[in-house]
């Protein structure tokens, strides 16, 4: 017996080059965790631009002026509860239970609605006291960074509304409970990069 | 599957030895709605010296991301996560560079910049 065939017949000593490709599975999430890593990088750049600027506001209304607290406590709440259920949800995906997917899925969902009809209704008002985008490089910064994370959100809620079809059209195949996965990985992802947001935003607006 | 999962390293948030409980996840949100409220808390109150409630506001920020990590990402010290990690190590390098690199960056330039009324006195 060779010296590579004992090691393979040995189980635990097989060295990590000897032990073939990993299961897509493993390949997949690992992908999907590099995206959100670079993802958070794109953030990173947004939060520095909103550090830089946020005391440039050119006359206009600064952020103690503009920012409720109440207001961010609730988005808040919304999304980390939002969270959990997607985790409960995800649970679900991976016992394969049908009815449970659903309901955990449909909270995540209606949760993440919630927090998006909060955020639009804090941005139109805004944009109705004359604080748009255009105003002051503080609101342009302001705008760019909150805002790109509620487009992730909106684009989180289209792609949980994509698998719930996938679920119920193809049922849990390896490839559906995989993109499951990575949708969870992306959603509390957001919970995560929101954390960044109510501190440094709005939080920071009343030091 | 388990075998072939411990065999190549995990995917992050598989969590192997937690594999279908809710307990992780509750535990994670207790942490974090802890974590929060205690950030609104420092934001607007006296109790605390003033100075000190934006490094108060870091830690907590950060806290909360870890146990966002831990709890609902599932990431952990295990050696079948050393990818992860490392992927994860890399990400955190690269985003601190970005911001304090940007901040450090702009308030030199700021601190060695004409204010503003001088240099649209020279203009004319």
């Amino acid at each position: 017996m060779s010296a590579t065939e004992q090691a393979l017949a040995s189980g635990d000593a097989v060295p990590l080059s000897l032990r073939g490709p990993a299961p897509t599975r493993i390949v997949a999430g690992y992908g999907f965790w590099l995206f959100l890593l670079s993802d958070i990088i794109i953030f990173a750049a947004l939060f520095a631009a909103y550090a830089v600027l946020s005391g440039e506001t050119a006359g206009g209304p600064t952020a103690a002026d503009l920012f409720d607290k109440r207001h961010v406590l609730i988005e808040t709440a919304c999304l980390l509860a939002s969270s959990v259920t997607c985790g409960f949800g995800s649970l679900a995906v991976q016992s394969a239970d049908k009815r449970s997917t659903y309901f955990w899925m449909a909270i995540t969902f209606i949760l993440g609605v919630a927090f998006l009809r909060l955020e639009v209704s804090e941005f139109t008002h805004m944009l109705s006291i004359g604080a748009g985008p255009s105003r002051s490089a503080f609101l342009s910064a302001f705008f760019t960074l909150v805002g790109t994370h509620g487009l992730h959100v909106t684009i989180g809620l289209c792609w949980l509304i994509v698998m719930l079809l996938q679920v119920a059209t193809l049922g849990f195949q390896p490839m559906v409970s995989r993109r499951f996965f990575s949708f969870g990985l992306f959603w509390h992802a957001l919970d995560i990069v929101w954390i960044g947001v109510f501190t440094i935003v709005y939080l920071g607006a009343h030091l | 599957m388990s075998t072939e999962i411990e065999a190549q390293g995990v995917a992050p948030g598989v969590n192997v030895r937690t594999h279908g409980t809710r307990r992780s996840y509750l535990i994670g949100l207790g942490y974090a709605v802890v974590l929060t409220l205690a950030s609104f808390w420092a934001s607007s109150t006296d109790v605390i010296y003033p100075p000190g409630v934006p490094i108060l506001l870091g830690v907590l920020a950060i806290a909360q991301m870890g146990i966002h990590l831990v709890f609902f990402l599932h990431i952990s010290s295990a050696p079948d996560q050393t990818n992860n990690i490392l992927a994860l190590a890399f990400g955190i390098f690269v985003v601190g560079l970005l911001v304090f690199g940007s901040m450090i960056i702009m308030a030199n330039l700021n601190h060695n910049m004409m204010p503003m009324d001088q240099l649209l006195k020279m203009q004319h």
